[in-house]
């Protein structure tokens, strides 16, 4: 009987460590090398308009293998100071993109391009009981928010962006001591779409993304109460094919993407 | 469930268990049999990332990788890329990070064979490589075992060190765990939730049968004699 367990439970083990091998093993490695590759650095705020345009952009061109990943912007930026394998970069400030073309990371024949201007919301949960369509920015004083997200403003965009609304609509003071940091705009919007923090400061394109659509109420932020947020991007120097990152490019700031980046609720350069 | 995910776990974990087997046996049998004074700084030293933050180890392993060190400079002149940011450097770290949960087993079945029986080899003029082979490795097959299951779900589990030097490009360093973390900050939770039941229920099969393997007693299975 002993013997029949151990025997059993080794002939286990074995088994899910080749199955895991074989997987493993076997696993094509995807090779970077193939034409028409676009890997793109995005920042967090353009998730749900990126993902939709990139449906259309991909229809347009079957043959292409195009990859996206969303993150902080300041984390982008030292990633790709470091060697990381984007083809472009899409910034939530342009002051990013602009730094890598100075260390020479961009392509010299395509400059630095603005693609939108962000703006920032304080979302509260659907059943919170702060009135922040009434008392705006104040409603962040009130005891019942406990913990309110703002993304980290040391590397993300529009963490500086909230920072400075609360500082010059004078809340800042008040509710420094009951911040709580998102890595990226995303995550802080997680954050408080699940109920972790009371209320968050985050952009207006993920407040109108379906997942956070009417789960939650908001509050535009004044444009003036915070430097504008120029978003810029630039089609880096180690592009694998720079034709397919300028179309790219060329989509995005032409009608078909001003119109969706409008729909989701950014401002456009040269409005 | 994102698949391609799954798949870069279980191939990071298989070519880390690969080699770690390979490393770690020969540390191991140094750990084992050694008798040298200051034997306990290298196992200090292998210990390690039991208890470094991942951020620690991959804040280093950026420093040692990146394009101004001389060892990344000589990879990139190598392989035509940077060591971080792709799967080679993702492998590298995990053989770095999983290093104790290898060598820590292989060394405790190795430390555990009768050294009566080792020296009665030698007697009988069979070389040391030989008697490793033909004597120890078979009588501490199951700890070996048992450190390779351990680092395969460990490596399959990393996520510290793999944000910090992976970048997480799909399909060549978005491994399953950062795959879950986007997820959860794109509000899909149906997607997180289905990856990382399948890294759940795969964690404790694994542990399940690796802990049935060392159970000594099996006497107490209820039997029907």
């Amino acid at each position: 009987m002993k013997a029949i367990v151990k025997g059993a439970l080794a002939a286990g083990v074995l088994l899910i460590v080749a199955a895991g091998f074989m997987a493993g093993l076997r696993a094509p490695a995807p090779s970077p090398e193939r034409k028409q590759t676009l890997t793109i650095a995005a920042a967090s705020d353009l998730k749900f308009a990126l993902d939709e345009f990139l449906a259309e952009f991909r229809a347009r061109h079957p043959d292409a293998s195009i990859q996206v990943t969303y993150g902080s912007s300041g984390n982008f930026l030292a990633q790709i100071s470091n060697g990381a394998p984007f083809d472009v970069f899409l910034s939530a400030d342009v002051a990013y993109p602009r730094k890598l073309a100075e260390q020479g990371l961009v392509d010299e024949k395509e400059p630095v391009f603005l693609y939108a201007v962000g703006r920032i919301v304080v979302w509260v949960p659907e059943g919170s009981p702060l009135a922040v369509e009434s008392l705006g920015m104040e409603a962040l004083r009130e005891p019942a928010a406990r913990r309110i997200a703002i993304a980290n403003p040391q590397h993300a965009p529009y963490g500086r962006a909230a920072e400075a609304a609360l500082k010059s609509l004078g809340v800042h003071e008040a509710v420094k001591d009951r911040l709580v940091l998102g890595e990226n705009i995303a995550q802080t919007a997680q954050f408080v779409q699940s109920g972790s923090a009371d209320a968050g400061i985050i952009a207006l394109a993920l407040a109108l993304a379906p997942a956070m659509k009417g789960q939650g109420r908001y509050w535009e932020v004044p444009l003036e109460a915070y430097p504008r947020m120029e978003q810029g991007g630039a089609i880096l120097k180690r592009a694998a094919d720079p034709e397919l990152a300028r179309r790219f490019r060329d989509e995005l700031l032409g009608p078909r993407g001003r119109a969706l980046l409008g729909r989701y609720g950014f401002s456009l350069p040269g409005e | 469930m994102d698949h391609a995910a799954l798949l870069l776990s279980l191939r990071l974990a298989a070519w880390t268990t690969l080699i770690l087997l390979v490393v770690g046996l020969p540390i191991a049998w140094w750990l084992a049999t050694s008798r040298w004074r200051w034997k306990f700084l290298v196992e200090a030293v292998v210990a390690l990332p039991l208890v470094l933050p991942p951020t620690v180890l991959g804040f280093y392993l950026l420093l040692a990788l990146g394009p101004r060190s001389p060892l990344g400079q000589a990879f990139e002149s190598l392989a035509g890329h940077t060591l971080p940011f792709s799967f080679e450097g993702l492998l590298l770290a995990s053989v770095l990070y999983s290093l104790p949960f290898a060598v820590q087993p292989f060394t405790a079945a190795l430390a555990g064979v009768d050294r009566r029986l080792i020296e009665a080899s030698w007697c009988l003029g069979v070389s040391r490589f030989q008697t490793f082979v033909r004597v120890v490795l078979p009588l501490s097959v199951t700890g070996i075992l048992s450190g390779m299951v351990l680092t395969f779900a460990h490596t399959l589990g990393e996520f510290g060190v793999v944000l910090m030097v992976g970048g997480n490009l799909e399909g060549r360093t978005r491994t399953a765990s950062i795959a879950i973390y986007d997820a959860v900050q794109a509000l899909d939770y149906a997607s997180a939730s289905r990856t990382a039941l399948v890294l759940l229920v795969f964690s404790f099969v694994v542990l399940a049968l690796t802990y049935g393997l060392q159970r000594r007693v099996w006497a107490s299975w209820p039997t029907r004699s």
